[in-house]
C-alpha cells in the first residue's frame, strides 16, 4: 500500500497534509500520533471508506477509491462492526461469506477458539464483555486472511493474552507475505511492533519514519523523535 | 455482487428472527391504526366503506415508517455498516438487500394486518378481487420502500438520523398514498362515481421505477452524506 501527497480536507478543516507513505509487503508500518492528529482519517482513506481530497493512495498496485473494496483487505476500527443480537459464531460466519471464505461456519468458529471465546460462541454479543467483544472483533479482521491489515487502536480493551495473540497474527501476516498498517497513540506499541514508525502530528507525517535499522535503540529513537514534535522543535510542529 | 446481497438478506433475516424488533413493532402499530379508528369512528352513523383504503394506507405506511428505517439502525449500532462497506462487492448489494428485507417485512405485514382491517371496518372484500388488491399492496409497498430505504441509509449516516427519516419520508411517501388508495378504491369499487383503478396502478407503476432507479446513480454518494 502507498500513499502519495495525500490530503483530506473535512468541511473547514485540512485534516491531513501531503501524507506520503509506503507499506511495504511483508512489514509493520506504525502511525504514531496524539489525539486528533488525522491518524484515523487516515486509515479510512486506506480502506477506501473516504476518497482523498488531493494525492494518490493505492493497494495492490490499484488507486483506492470510494467505490474500492477488496477482500485482502483486513480493517479493525474503533468499534467491533459485530451485531448484538447475533452470537459470536453467527457474527463471525456471516463475515467469511460476506468475504467468500470456504466453509465460513467452520472458519469462524475455528478463530472464535483460537481467540479464546469457543465457549462463549452461541452467547449473543451483546452479553460480552468489552475486552470479549474485542476479540470477536479481532478474529472478525481476520476472517479472509488478509494480506493487508488496517488496524486502527487495535490494543484498546485487549487483555496481556489477547494482546500476544494479536502479536502473533500480525507477525504471522507479515511473515507471509503481508503488510500491516498500524495506528496507535502509543509508544511502547509502536516500537514493539512498528518495522517503521511515521510521527503523525497535525495531519503532517514525519518523512522519513524512523526505522529499526537507524542508529541507537529503536524505541529510544521513536520517542525522541515524537517528542521533538510534541514540544514544537521538529519541521513541522510549529 | 450476489455473495454480499446473499449473505446481507440472510443476516438481516436472521436478525430479525433472533430480536423481532421490526416486524413486531410495524405489525402491532398497523393494528393499533385500525382499532383506533373503529373505536373512534361509530359504523352506526358513518358509512366507512368510502374511507377504508385511505385509512388502510395510512396504517401500512405509519407502521412502514417505523420498519424502514430499522435496517440501517442496526448496522449503525457498532458501526457494522462500516464493515459491510469495507467488504468486498458493489456497495449496491447493502442497498438491495435492504430494500428487500424492508419489502418483505412491510408486504408480510400488510397480508396479515388485511383480514383484521376487513373485519373491524366491516368492508365487503370478494374474492375475485384479491389478485389485483394484491398486486396494488405489492406496487404500493415497492414505492414506499424504494424511497424509504434511500433516505434511511441516507438518514444512517447523519447524527439526526432518526429525526431526519420521517421529515425527509413523509413528503415523498404522499404520492404513493395518493396512487395506490386511488387505485385500492378503484378495485374495491364501493366509491361513487366508480373509479377505473388502472391509470392509478400505471401511475404507481411509474413512481416505482423511479425510486428504484435513482439509487442506483446516488448510492455511491449516500455513504459519504
Amino acid at each position: 500500500m502507498s500513499a502519495v501527497a495525500v490530503a483530506k480536507r473535512l468541511g473547514e478543516r485540512l485534516v491531513l497534509r501531503d501524507v506520503t507513505l509506503a507499506v511495504p509487503a511483508g512489514s509493520v508500518v506504525v502511525v504514531l500520533g496524539p489525539n486528533g492528529s488525522g491518524k484515523s482519517t487516515l486509515l479510512k482513506l486506506a480502506a477506501g471508506l473516504w476518497a482523498p481530497s488531493r494525492g494518490r493512495l493505492e493497494r495492490f498496485g490499484q488507486v483506492v477509491g470510494t467505490e474500492a473494496t477488496d477482500p485482502r483487505v483486513g480493517y479493525l476500527g474503533h468499534r467491533s462492526f459485530l451485531y448484538g443480537a447475533l452470537s459470536g459464531l453467527d457474527n463471525l460466519t456471516f463475515y467469511a461469506r460476506l468475504y467468500g471464505v470456504p466453509r465460513p461456519r467452520e472458519r469462524a468458529a475455528r478463530l472464535l477458539a483460537e481467540v479464546g471465546l469457543r465457549r462463549f460462541q452461541h452467547e449473543p454479543v451483546r452479553r460480552y464483555s468489552r475486552g470479549m467483544e474485542q476479540r470477536a472483533a479481532l478474529a472478525r479482521a481476520f476472517v479472509a486472511h488478509p494480506q493487508l491489515l488496517l488496524l486502527d487502536e487495535p490494543y484498546t480493551g485487549l487483555d496481556v493474552g489477547a494482546t500476544g495473540l494479536l502479536d502473533q497474527w500480525i507477525r504471522r501476516t507479515t511473515a507471509a507475505g503481508g503488510a500491516v498498517l498500524l495506528i496507535t497513540h502509543h509508544l511502547d506499541e509502536a516500537a514493539r511492533m512498528g518495522d517503521r514508525v511515521g510521527i503523525l502530528w497535525r495531519g503532517r507525517l514525519e518523512d522519513p519514519p524512523v526505522t529499526r535499522d537507524g542508529p541507537g535503540g529503536f524505541r529510544e529513537q521513536v520517542a525522541r523523535t515524537y517528542e521533538a514534535r510534541f514540544h514544537g522543535s521538529g519541521p513541522s510542529g510549529a | 455482487m450476489g455473495r454480499k446481497y446473499g449473505a446481507i438478506l440472510l443476516k438481516d433475516l436472521q436478525l430479525e428472527i433472533r430480536s423481532k424488533e421490526t416486524w413486531v413493532a410495524m405489525v402491532a402499530f398497523a393494528f393499533m391504526v385500525a382499532l383506533v379508528f373503529g373505536i373512534a369512528v361509530n359504523p352506526v352513523r358513518v358509512r366507512l366503506a368510502p374511507v377504508f383504503p385511505g385509512v388502510l394506507w395510512v396504517a401500512y405506511l405509519f407502521a412502514g415508517m417505523l420498519g424502514v428505517g430499522r435496517g440501517f439502525e442496526q448496522e449503525a449500532r457498532d458501526d457494522a455498516l462500516t464493515g459491510l462497506l469495507v467488504a468486498p462487492g458493489d456497495r449496491l448489494a447493502i442497498f438491495l438487500a435492504k430494500l428487500t428485507v424492508a419489502f418483505v417485512f412491510m408486504f408480510t405485514m400488510e397480508l396479515l394486518v388485511l383480514p383484521f382491517m376487513v373485519v373491524l371496518l366491516g368492508e365487503p372484500m370478494p374474492g375475485g378481487i384479491l389478485p389485483l388488491l394484491a398486486a396494488t399492496l405489492a406496487l404500493g409497498t415497492v414505492g414506499f420502500v424504494g424511497v424509504g430505504t434511500l433516505f434511511a441509509a441516507m438518514a444512517a449516516n447523519t447524527r439526526a438520523g432518526s429525526v431526519l427519516l420521517p421529515v425527509l419520508l413523509v413528503p415523498f411517501s404522499v404520492p404513493v398514498l395518493i396512487l395506490a388508495t386511488e387505485a385500492t378504491a378503484g378495485i374495491l369499487g364501493h366509491v361513487a362515481p366508480a373509479v377505473d383503478p388502472w391509470p392509478w396502478l400505471h401511475a404507481l407503476m411509474a413512481y416505482d421505477v423511479v425510486f428504484l432507479g435513482l439509487p442506483l446513480v446516488l448510492y455511491e454518494f449516500i455513504w459519504e452524506v
